[in-house]
């Protein structure tokens, strides 16, 4: 492991270092507050450049308004303004100064991650605040949808200005669910860490479990061997296989196709019970652990025979899915995103890759055993539903080949190796999870607990997206664009 | 275009006929709640409570007495690290899943907490629910793990509707306000309005340890614990999240379909 070394940069220059980043051809990642050893606020940048499988990390300290690089990079505005709202950090020139993870109505008496907030006490709230402008124009229809909406879905509201059943303009109000999941980790230990990065966003959990895991090691400089390695990719497969069976299932309902809806969930269902079968649990929790893995995996022949039953049902759903009119008639040309657009506001996974966009954390910046193993890495470029889900279906087929040359490729060896992080240490650990790019950044204090652990999930990156599908476009397809972009709101709100 | 309709009927039932008849709960292997002997414990060892990342475990001890283990299945995020800090056995993995339960102190193994006891609600008290119940879910602030195994009650394995609950998208026509999640702050109110709009008589499940205590995600700056103090709660069902069996079980017990299986923290008892 390449221990990190941040680059230290003055405020001031952040807009011509991201701009020259941009030409160069690199990529912002996503950028967070903590308070350092010495108790100020440091804010940090993470980047990587073109051909670099490592990360390049800047940090500053603010001592006044920090120069916003949001109308260079848009895709950062979000994380400071999540700096804004959780840490109290001011930015010069931010384009959209309104909160974003902080209700309208939330009145902390201090920003919620800072010295300054009360220990113990629930944000007060006026429920009734509304955060967004009012439509002067009689015509133009409000619809505000949520935070409760129909069947078993997580909490949001979506709001639409719309005349008639076209949509001028939709507006997500996440964040209803914002439990302040990185605080919790703040003064707390290693296996407490993996317990709660399992339960940031459930159907990620193993990913967000890897990349904290991978960020301890990082700052452990900690070699894991090679048989967890190999476990590690094998489960991160499962991970994607069963979220992107359940994709399936779930955009079939919103184009009404009733049996290829029951039949994607009974798909999914089959995945969570080998996942059961296998590890004790049907969201694969309770594995990993920094070092390696909390015990070892015993994957018999039934496993690579099921995965090859699982992988022959899945082909013959897809072909089926591929050759029903009724329902590529309702994802052809459905809310395209261009791959300019998902360039600029930082969508990631197979939303990014149907757009032409082509990264994927495993081949770019590998880690686990992915160095090792031959992947392919589907990319579309009409960037509408069609895509979305063409993309999945291509995943999917090339996950079950990987799956089957790790449980070729396993044999016998250690499952953990020791893994003890230096006080004041700090690392990176990246996911590629079914949705896209996962990050955390875990930062060590001096006595050895977890001082600041930020989570940079992929649903925070493609909410941000989204909308600019949904604007101008009609409300029958809705649903259906919302379903194929498979956006989780308990990764985004954490 | 793929003759759906007739793929759909050759691929013949895929529904289970548990719990009735023969037939799988599709939780094979799958770890449950962690069982503990308490005579198995070296005097002065508390390292399961240690371990607890929500301190669901405490270990009590009075001078001259032994000590005694507390554990509340209702903080339980089944870790299965208690089973892991244990030197000497006491704890240990099981696969006896969550069962539902309407008293809270049914979750309680090893302490008689009168602030827990609450009152039981009999299912006498559901007698026309029996064959038809409506939920209505919200969710308030779940990790989503809990979601995923309530939408998996609908896939063709389960189906739930072979027993006459359904989820409904209106509280106005709902019985049973299933809830999952600590409770943020921003949703306490919209979950409170979706509890007012609900017709009498009308019940609360809290489903998984969030909705039930907190669990990992409870208090600090944005949550409460859960249901406590909130609403109140007829029909508690711990796990982390409970899986698809568990939930079609908690069910039945509640419209008095199946007997109730767990009281005093204990099961099958």
């Amino acid at each position: 492991m390449i221990p990190l070394e941040p680059l230290t940069i003055a405020p001031k220059n952040l807009p011509t270092l991201v701009g020259a980043l941009l030409r160069r051809g690199g990529r912002p990642r996503f950028a967070y507050a903590w308070r350092n050893v010495a108790e100020r606020i440091e804010l940090r940048y993470v980047a990587s450049e073109p051909g670099d499988k490592g990360f390049i990390v800047w940090r500053c300290t603010p001592d006044g308004p920090v120069p916003s690089v949001a109308d260079i990079r848009p895709s950062l505005s979000w994380y400071e303004r999540e700096m804004s709202d959780l840490f109290g950090v001011s930015f010069a020139g931010q384009p959209e100064p309104q909160r974003l993870v902080l209700h309208p109505g939330a009145r902390p008496p201090a920003p919620p991650m800072s010295l300054d907030y009360p220990a113990g006490l629930e944000m007060p709230l006026e429920p009734s605040a509304r955060g967004l402008p009012e439509i002067a124009n009689r015509d133009v229809q409000r619809l505000p949808f949520g935070p409760v909406r129909a069947d078993v879905v997580e909490s949001a509201e979506f709001i639409f200005a719309y005349v008639g059943e076209h949509i001028i303009h939709y507006h997500p109000q996440l964040f209803f669910k914002h439990r302040g999941m990185e605080k919790r980790f703040e003064g707390r230990g290693l296996a407490y860490g993996v317990t709660l990065a399992e339960r940031v966003s459930a159907v990620g959990g193993f990913g967000h479990a890897l990349a904290f895991c991978q960020a301890v090691e990082q700052a452990a400089g900690c070699a894991v061997p090679p048989r967890a390695l190999r476990l590690r990719s094998l489960l991160a497969e499962l991970e994607r296989l069963y979220n992107h069976l359940h994709y399936f299932g779930h955009l079939c309902n919103t184009t009404t196709l009733k049996v290829g809806e029951a039949e994607g969930k009974l798909l999914e269902e089959r995945a969570k019970q080998i996942n059961g079968k296998l590890t004790g649990s049907r969201f694969l929790r309770g594995l990993v652990k920094p070092g390696g893995l909390r015990r070892d995996l015993q994957p018999g022949s039934w496993l690579s025979e099921s995965l090859e039953a699982l992988r022959a049902d899945v082909a013959k759903y897809v072909d089926r899915l591929e050759n029903s009119d009724s329902h590529l008639d309702r994802l052809m040309t459905t809310g395209v995103l261009s791959a300019r657009v998902a360039q600029d506001q930082g969508a990631t996974g197979p939303i990014a890759r149907a757009s032409g966009v082509d990264l994927d954390l495993r081949r770019d910046h590998p880690y686990a055993a992915y160095a090792d193993l031959p992947l392919t890495v589907p990319v579309k470029k009409a960037g509408d539903a069609h895509a979305r889900a063409q993309v999945r279906m291509a995943e999917i087929d090339a996950s079950f080949g990987l799956m089957q040359r790790i449980l070729l490729l396993l044999d016998g060896g250690p499952i953990a190796a020791e893994c003890n992080p230096p006080p004041g240490a700090e690392g990176l650990g990246w996911a590629e999870s079914p949705r896209g790019a996962l990050f955390y950044a875990v930062h060590f204090a001096a006595d050895g607990a977890l001082a600041r652990v930020k989570i940079k999930s992929p649903s925070f990156s493609n909410w941000r997206a989204f909308p600019f599908t949904v604007h101008d476009s009609n409300m029958m397809d809705y649903a259906i664009n919302e379903a194929s972009f498979g956006l989780t709101v308990a990764g985004c709100d954490r | 275009m793929p003759l759906w309709t007739l793929y759909g009927l050759l691929e013949g039932r895929a529904t289970t006929r548990w719990p009735s008849g023969d037939g799988p709960d599709g939780q094979e292997g799958v770890l449950g709640m962690p069982r503990f002997d308490a005579s198995r414990c070296d005097e002065g060892c508390a390292a399961c409570a240690g371990a607890c990342p929500t301190g669901a475990i405490v270990v009590q001890s009075e001078p001259g007495e032994r000590q005694r283990l507390e554990v509340d299945y209702g903080r339980c995020v089944v870790c299965q690290l208690c089973v892991e800090a244990c030197p000497t056995g006491a704890a240990s993995s099981s696969f006896d899943w969550a069962l539902g339960t309407t008293k809270r102190s049914d979750l309680v193994f090893g302490r008689d907490d009168a602030a827990l006891r609450g009152a039981e609600s009999p299912a006498e008290s559901r007698k026309g629910f029996r064959r038809s119940l409506h939920i209505r879910h919200v969710d308030a602030g779940s990790c989503n793990g809990c979601e995923s195994e309530l939408q998996a009650l609908n896939n063709p394995f389960y189906n739930l509707h072979r027993f006459g609950v359904f989820f409904t998208p209106s509280p106005r026509f709902a019985d049973l306000l299933l809830v999952t999640g600590p409770v943020t702050y921003a949703m306490r109110d919209p979950l409170l309005r979706a509890y007012e709009a609900m017709p009498e008589p009308r019940w609360v499940m809290a489903v998984g340890a969030c909705a039930i205590s907190g669990g990992v995600s409870g208090d600090g700056y944005a949550c409460a614990n859960g249901l406590e103090g909130i609403l109140p709660v007829d029909l508690y069902l711990p796990g982390c999240p409970p899986n698809p069996a568990a939930l079609i079980g908690a069910f039945l017990m509640f419209l008095g379909r199946s007997p109730r299986r767990s009281a005093g923290g204990r099961h099958g008892e």
